[in-house]
């Protein structure tokens, strides 16, 4: 880090150090504090939709994804209310679409089912809403089962930003919103849509996924299976940011 | 289900993409255009506009998904839309909708199968003080009755053009019943530019008099007007009029000395908080003023562009405001040079397309750079980087008015009425269960009582401030004071009268929000449904402590994660009436701890009649 960069904030109290431009959320993962999230990931611009990363800043919340850290401010974010707001939020998107973790081929590569785990959140307290999305497995290599959908948006933003090829889009507003994908039938086998696109890799649940390799690694051997996502997620967020910053 | 025969032929589309340029920001323009034309958006089309815009076919889904008024299915020759507003059901909506229907023959929410006719509830259509209401293909009519449905249906079944109908269906009225030192006389078109621009000194005044003297170079006249005229902001304490009340002298300034190319005057006509209707009359009747407010906004920032946002269910309004900015152009009050100063601003107008959030700042830009109106992240605000990511100023109708009369009359006279951290008079919609529904203009500070008297609705038991979003005040209450220390309002006082159910409003609203939410977040998207599901719940008569207690918690979880005004206000409505009319609520519920939503016994009977049993034991 740069001689300049001695500006902290605290976070439950403990002093948290950031560079100028950092997000509330960047610089606690980067010191090591995990901040449950689901469709932020950090190599692509934030969206601040699924509000997981909620904590409170000099009183006030704010998606800590999209917060600028500033010096000396107060964030408040493993609280009893918070984490029971997280869990609130995760089951929300647990009964919002049609998701069965124990038959399904994501189980221990799922990030929902994961963060639901490092929430404790142990059964669906809301009622499920049973929605009717459409599943597309009209292409060759890829799937797109909208039950598992959590509208992180990571697949459109990465398919825009990444891929250059926007491929996927949503549609529909409030709780009818869905994934659309852009070819004249709309089916993914007829999109510019391929098995290397990154769009299609980083989808956090099972809703994107390539054909034939849900089980190239065996269920118990997965990451989440190893270690929490929490310690994951912290572990990839140092690795990064030492990459990028020495 | 009505079946589309042959795809339509596209040339009336081809002519209405010439018409807009190859402008990724034209597409919920032209998209408008041609749902009016087919009355749907067909797959052709979609192609078409994607190819001419260059943007792909999955982004114009996207939009057609998105705004309630576009379509991917045929929706008929005519299509009518009914104002669901709590008042509008008070008013008798649902069952003149019922018999529309059957006078039409035609199921709600289907297109009748010879392809004529459609019948469709919306959102509030801003039409409260002469409800019932509705849109016929797009043009608003009011004061429904039986008989006015029956004419309809027979206008529709004999095929008669919009153009033949009698003119009474159509009318609109402004009902302005108060007026205070505001809206009291006519308003001279230019004579607050004119005042704006020779603030500063009788020198300049000769120039822009004698028009031909001024030096467009040195701007030397126009900008001492300009800073006079943003002192006079700050003296008059103007604080926003569509909702969240932020000084507008700030906003200005802080957009003027952002560095940059260009930048944007907006003007906030969505009003889609159900039961609001003060801009659609100042739109119709003090339209030079919310103008000439946009145009000394422009002259103060250095902006060249205003553009009006405004709402579908105003579509009728649509060849008097174009007649008007015409009648500006020519009067040199718009355009290149106006009043010769060399000061350039004119105005366009984009049409939202049916959704409640497109009104909030965020999303009201994305909305008119042609994108479904999700509100954006937080930060940059609008003010810095808004309308094509360039500093933007973006103030509610009633606040330009405002602002018109300042630059007029000065920020003195303005501060001088109202109270002392609500500057000026404040136009408020009033209707429900009273004798005189309308707009009334009054110094902020009155109470609800003095409104209530005025309008003759003093029997209330209750009055929601400011919409569904805003506060439910009970009859404890009417003393308090409408202003921004106390009941802050974007100006909505809906009155319900002792013979109302209180529960049935939080029905609508909850209804309302499910239908409105825009989709981008967890709590709001999931919430606002799992709420609107409860109060089903309850209203079926199978709601328990538990589920109270539930919406409460729901309720909790919205107010602190949403990401935006309409998700973190959503609940206030339930929160309100469980606290003040929880007696409407009580009389419904079933006393036990909880309460299953399905009948256990009754889920069985499948399974009883597969096995044959009937037994004691295979019951519940
Ligand atoms: C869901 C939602 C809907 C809104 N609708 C409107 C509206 O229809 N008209 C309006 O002027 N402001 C509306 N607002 C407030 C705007 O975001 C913004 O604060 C306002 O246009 C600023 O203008 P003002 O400062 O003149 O009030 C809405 C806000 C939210 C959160
Ligand atoms: S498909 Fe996957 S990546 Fe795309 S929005 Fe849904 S959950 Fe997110
Ligand atoms: S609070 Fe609701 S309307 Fe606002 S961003 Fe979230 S989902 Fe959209
Ligand atoms: S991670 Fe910040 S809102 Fe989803």
């Amino acid at each position: 880090m740069s001689p300049d960069s001695k500006k902290t904030f605290r976070l439950d109290g403990r002093e948290i150090p950031f560079r100028e431009g950092q997000t509330v959320f960047d610089a606690a993962m980067a010191a090591g504090v995990y901040i449950p999230h689901l469709c932020h990931n950090p190599d692509f611009e934030p969206h601040s939709s699924c509000r997981l990363c909620t904590v409170i800043v000099n009183g006030r919340p704010f998606a800590s994804c999209t917060q600028p850290a500033v010096a000396g401010q107060d964030v408040r974010s493993d609280t009893p209310e918070l984490n029971e707001m997280r869990r609130d939020l995760t089951d929300m998107l647990l009964v919002e679409g049609n998701h069965y973790c124990p038959a399904c081929e994501k189980s221990g590569s799922c990030r929902l089912q994961a963060t639901a785990y490092a929430l404790g959140l142990q059964d669906s307290h809301f009622p499920q809403l049973f929605p009717h999305r459409d599943v597309d497995a009209s292409h060759p290599d890829i799937i797109l089962d909208r039950d598992r959908c959590i509208l992180c948006g990571l697949c459109v933003r990465i398919s825009r930003s990444v891929d250059k090829k926007n491929v996927f889009t949503m549609t529909g507003r409030g709780i009818a919103t869905t994934i659309v994908v852009d070819s004249p039938s709309g089916l993914l086998a007829d999109s510019k849509v391929s098995r290397d696109d990154e769009a299609v890799q980083h989808c956090p649940v099972g809703a994107l996924m390539m054909k034939g390799e849900a089980f190239k690694v065996p269920i118990g051997q997965r990451p989440y299976d190893r270690a929490p996502i929490n310690e994951d997620s912290v572990a990839r967020f140092r690795a990064r940011e030492a990459a990028l910053h020495g | 289900m009505w079946r589309e025969e042959a795809p339509p032929a596209m040339d009336e589309l081809r002519g209405i993409l010439e018409s807009h340029e190859r402008d990724p920001g034209e597409l919920l323009q032209i998209l408008i255009k041609a749902q009016h034309a087919y009355h749907y958006i067909p797959d052709e089309a979609v192609a078409l506009i994607a190819d001419h815009l260059r943007v792909t076919r999955a982004h114009v889904r996207g939009l057609v998904g998105f705004y309630s008024f576009l379509s991917d299915t045929y929706l008929g020759e005519y299509v009518v839309y009914l104002s669901d507003n709590i008042t509008d059901r008070m008013q008798g909506s649902t069952g003149l909708a019922t018999y529309l229907c059957n006078r039409l023959n035609v199921t709600l929410g289907q297109t009748r199968q010879d392809g004529r006719v459609s019948v469709h509830f919306t959102s509030c259509t801003g039409m409260c003080d002469q409800g019932p209401a509705g849109l016929v293909n797009g043009v608003a009519v009011t004061r429904l009755t039986r008989l006015r449905m029956d004419l309809i249906a027979e206008l529709i079944n004999a095929r008669q053009p919009l153009d033949a109908w009698p003119r009474e269906l159509f009318l609109v009225e402004d009902n302005f019943r108060r007026s205070d030192v505001m809206f009291r006389r006519a308003f001279d078109p230019g004579a607050a530019l004119k005042a704006a621009m020779l603030r500063g000194g009788d020198e300049t005044l000769k120039e822009i008099q004698h028009e031909e003297s001024v030096d467009p170079s040195s701007g030397h006249a126009r900008r001492q007007g300009a800073d006079e005229t943003l002192k006079e902001l700050y003296r008059s304490d103007l604080r926003g009029r569509g909702g969240a009340g932020f000084k507008a002298a700030i906003k200005w300034e802080t957009c003027r000395d952002i560095s940059a190319l260009e930048r944007y005057v907006v003007c906030n006509a969505d009003e889609g908080e159900p039961g609001t209707f003060k801009d659609r009359v100042l739109l119709t009747t003090y339209t030079d003023v919310v103008f000439e407010g946009m145009t000394i906004c422009g002259y103060v920032i250095g902006a060249s562009r205003g553009i009006l946002y405004i709402r579908q269910e105003y579509w009728y309004l649509k060849s008097h405001l174009e007649a008007v900015l015409a009648r500006r152009r020519e009067a040199d009050l718009l355009g290149r040079n106006i009043l010769g100063s060399g000061f350039a601003f004119d105005i366009d107008i984009h049409w939202g397309a049916g959704a409640y959030i497109a009104g909030m700042e965020t999303a009201l830009i994305e909305s008119i750079e042609g994108r479904r109106a999700k509100p954006r992240k937080r930060w940059p605000l609008p003010v810095v980087a808004g309308l094509n990511r360039r500093p933007t100023v973006v103030n509610n109708v009633e606040t330009f008015a405002a602002a018109a009369n300042i630059a007029l009359k000065g920020g003195a006279w303005f501060a001088g009425h109202g109270t002392s951290h609500s500057a000026g008079t404040k136009l408020f919609c009033v209707s429900g269960d009273c004798e005189r529904p309308g707009i009334y203009e009054y110094p902020y500070g009155v109470s609800v009582r003095e409104v209530l008297r005025d309008c003759g609705g003093l029997d209330a038991q209750a009055v929601q401030i400011s919409g569904p979003s805003g506060v439910t005040i009970s009859r404890l209450e009417f003393d308090r004071n409408l202003a921004f220390e106390d009941l802050s309002t974007v100006g909505t006082c809906m009155i319900f009268g002792p013979q109302r159910d209180m529960f049935e409003v939080v029905r609508n609203f909850a209804h309302f929000f499910r239908h409105e939410s825009c989709g981008l977040c967890t709590p709001c998207r999931v919430g606002t449904s799992l709420l609107a599901a409860l109060v089903e719940k309850v209203a079926a008569g199978k709601g328990s402590p538990m589920d109270v207690a539930e919406v409460q918690r729901i309720s909790q979880l919205l107010k602190t994660t949403a990401h935006c005004g309409l998700g973190q206000t959503a609940p206030n409505h339930l929160i309100d009436s469980l606290l003040k009319f929880r007696g409407d609520w009580d009389k419904r519920m079933m006393t036990t701890e909880f309460v299953p939503a399905f009948d256990l016994d009754a889920a069985l009977h499948e399974a009883r009649q597969l096995t044959g049993r009937d037994d004691a034991l295979a019951h519940l």
